[in-house]
């Protein structure tokens, strides 16, 4: 409350000017759209083409107004509500996981000059501004209640439909990302610790300057293991394959939104890939310099912040396609164990040994030395964390075999 | 690393050949040939005269897993029989929301009413007409099945509907199989046999069929 206090305060009012954030706001939107219009595109013709098949090629050049002719189709599907159903939360569910997915992307710049130190504002049409709708000082911590809130989006959605195999896939659903979001926070942490900040804008600039360029991206400055988990945690958050137990066609017909038919069930669709496109852009500002990379000739200005950072979310989209394409699905078990006795402890202990070392930067204490010990410090546990689990299995069989013979 | 391998087999398969091909030819507007024993819409067939085969007897609705056949038999009126015997297909209704185009009908049929074109194209905008009766099943009087208006026929679609049920052994006996055992249909007469098949020394006695009608009725029921 005091740190949102003195927000307001220092917050400079004579250059707010709601006309100009109305039309910020509407940009991003129409943004967002068009990207997950093009993004279940090139899902669909990448996979199709790690598969060997055509893919969509009939509406629009190579099949690209495919997902616009899937929408109009949509718009005019009978929508149905099941006779179990809660009726006000089914109809409130697909907002409850689009709205969040929508403000997630607020926070995200998306352009900018952040070289030699700049703040990443632009001057165009008269006005300074940063290429980002709003930049508030605890940004990240608004990505994380988002993604939160989005949970309620497919859990509800479940829980309403009064539908056996929806109700299962919600509980699979905040099973997984509740889990899930423990890792994915604790990967966060780390890059706190390195920006000394959670808003965007400065985690961005903190990642600027470096050698090379790109030297100063906190992938390489924390050393990948935060960002591999990121990553990991973001698929498994996105309910993406190979973490798509949520909806599992094969058990669970379409799980969550088994129920849903007609525009209900294409705003779960927009928020599922809407999510893919907002988790790349956040996992670029957070790990890949956002906007931010080498500027080889003066000329397109700050056009080449808008270019770098489309290349690297191009980069992430295709990634979490290949993913999907790749990977067989985890087993539910398999995707708990990953979760809790993979991620979390090793989120924790990289944290840990990054705190360290910045703690070792004033104290002084020699860097190889504390990652050595940090690392030694992280086997050990590992180890020990094996054992215990190795422990517990042996007690369980043997009481299983005293108890049931 | 064995985890990695599988992301360098799905990167390559990038730049590989598509084996699958394009639902319709582009520049030709033709779509390919359906293979002989393509699963499509259904026809009711008539004998060469031009009575109905279906006896009314409900094997199709009961072999049905989807459960979308339903039907009805009456007794034929005496002056003026619908089909040969005692009995004829009074309803005959097929959902086509329902159906799986699994042709268990097709093999439980014992006079080979039933059997399915390879039309697949063809679309509702109620459900009501996803329902089809036997005025729309049953052939024409040129033995071809009807083409509905909201139903895309290609050339051959309606060609060999019965191609599946000479495939097998229509009595469901083994001491049949590969026997022309099957009845004349109208518009066709009796099918030729296909490869591997011959057509029967001796007549066999339950599964004639190409000669008088009154025959139908005996082995009908059987």
């Amino acid at each position: 409350m005091i740190a949102q206090q003195a927000y307001l305060d220092d917050f400079d009012w004579t250059s707010w000017d709601p006309v100009f954030l109305a039309v910020k706001v509407v940009l991003v939107f129409t943004v967002l759209l068009v990207s997950v219009m093009f993004m279940v595109w090139f899902e669909r013709k990448v996979v199709s083409d790690m598969q060997n098949r055509i893919g969509p090629n009939v509406a629009g050049p190579w099949g690209m107004l495919q997902t616009l002719a899937d929408g109009i189709k949509l718009f005019f599907k009978e929508d149905l509500t099941p006779a179990g159903a809660d009726r006000f939360v089914f109809k409130l569910a697909p907002y409850l996981s689009l709205i969040p997915a929508f403000l997630m992307f607020s926070i995200v710049p998306i352009a900018g000059d952040f070289s030699d130190g700049n703040d990443g504002s632009v001057e165009l049409f008269g006005q300074t501004f940063v290429w980002q709708l709003v930049d508030p000082p605890m940004g990240i911590l608004l990505f994380l209640a988002m993604s939160g809130l989005g949970i309620y989006g497919v859990m509800l959605a479940g829980w309403s439909s009064g539908s056996k195999y929806p109700l299962l896939g919600s509980v699979r659903a905040s099973a997984q990302m509740v889990s899930y979001e423990a890792a994915l926070g604790l990967s966060l942490a780390a890059v706190f610790l390195s920006s000394g900040s959670l808003s965007p804008n400065e985690i961005v600039r903190a990642q600027a300057d470096g050698p090379f360029g790109i030297g100063g991206w906190n992938v390489f400055g924390l050393g990948f293991v935060p960002f591999v988990i990121f990553l990991i945690a973001s698929t498994a958050e996105l309910n993406r394959p190979p973490f798509d137990l949520v909806e599992a066609e094969q058990e669970l017909v379409g799980g969550f939104h088994t129920e849903y038919s007609s525009l209900r069930f294409s705003l779960f669709f927009l928020a599922e890939f809407m999510n893919v496109v907002t988790m790349s852009a956040i996992m670029v500002t957070l790990f890949f310099g956002g906007p931010h990379g080498p500027v080889f000739t003066e000329t397109l200005g700050w056009a080449w912040g808008l270019l770098w950072f489309v290349l690297k979310v191009l980069v992430f989209l295709f990634t979490f396609v290949w993913f999907r394409a790749t990977l067989p699905r985890l087993r539910y078990d398999q995707l708990m164990d990953l979760g809790w006795k993979l991620l979390i402890p090793l989120a924790l202990g990289w944290f840990l040994m990054l705190g360290a070392l910045r703690v070792g930067q004033n104290e002084g204490w020699n860097p190889f030395a504390v990652i050595a010990i940090g690392l030694v410090v992280i086997a050990a546990g590992g180890a020990l964390l094996a054992g215990a689990i190795r422990n517990a299995r042996v007690g369980r069989t043997e009481s299983d075999v005293l108890e049931y013979g | 690393m064995g985890y990695l391998e599988g992301f360098a087999v799905t990167f390559n398969k990038l730049f590989e050949e598509r084996v699958t091909g394009e639902y319709k030819a582009k520049g030709e507007g033709e779509k390919r040939d359906k293979p002989e024993r393509f699963h499509g819409r259904h026809v009711l067939n008539r004998y060469e005269d031009g009575m109905e085969k279906c006896i009314g007897c409900e094997l199709c609705a009961g072999v049905c897993p989807a459960r979308c056949i339903y039907v009805r038999g009456a007794d034929n009126p005496p002056d003026n029989p619908v089909s040969p015997g005692e009995r004829f297909g009074w309803i005959y209704e097929i959902n086509y929301l329902r159906c799986i185009h699994c042709d268990l009908c097709v093999e439980a049929c014992p006079t080979q009413a039933i059997t399915e074109s390879k039309l697949f194209e063809f679309s509702f905008t109620n459900r009501d007409d996803a329902i089809y009766t036997k005025d729309e099943l049953v052939v024409g009087d040129d033995g071809m099945p009807q083409k509905l208006p909201w139903e895309d026929w290609r050339p051959g679609d309606d060609e060999h509907t019965s191609g599946w049920m000479r495939a097998t052994s229509p009595g469901g006996s083994v001491a049949y199989q590969n026997t022309v055992s099957w009845s004349g249909e109208l518009g066709y007469g009796v099918r030729s046999p296909e490869m591997g098949q011959h057509a029967p020394e001796s007549e066999p006695v339950a599964a004639g069929g190409h000669e008088d009608h009154d025959d139908h009725a005996d082995h009908g029921g059987h």
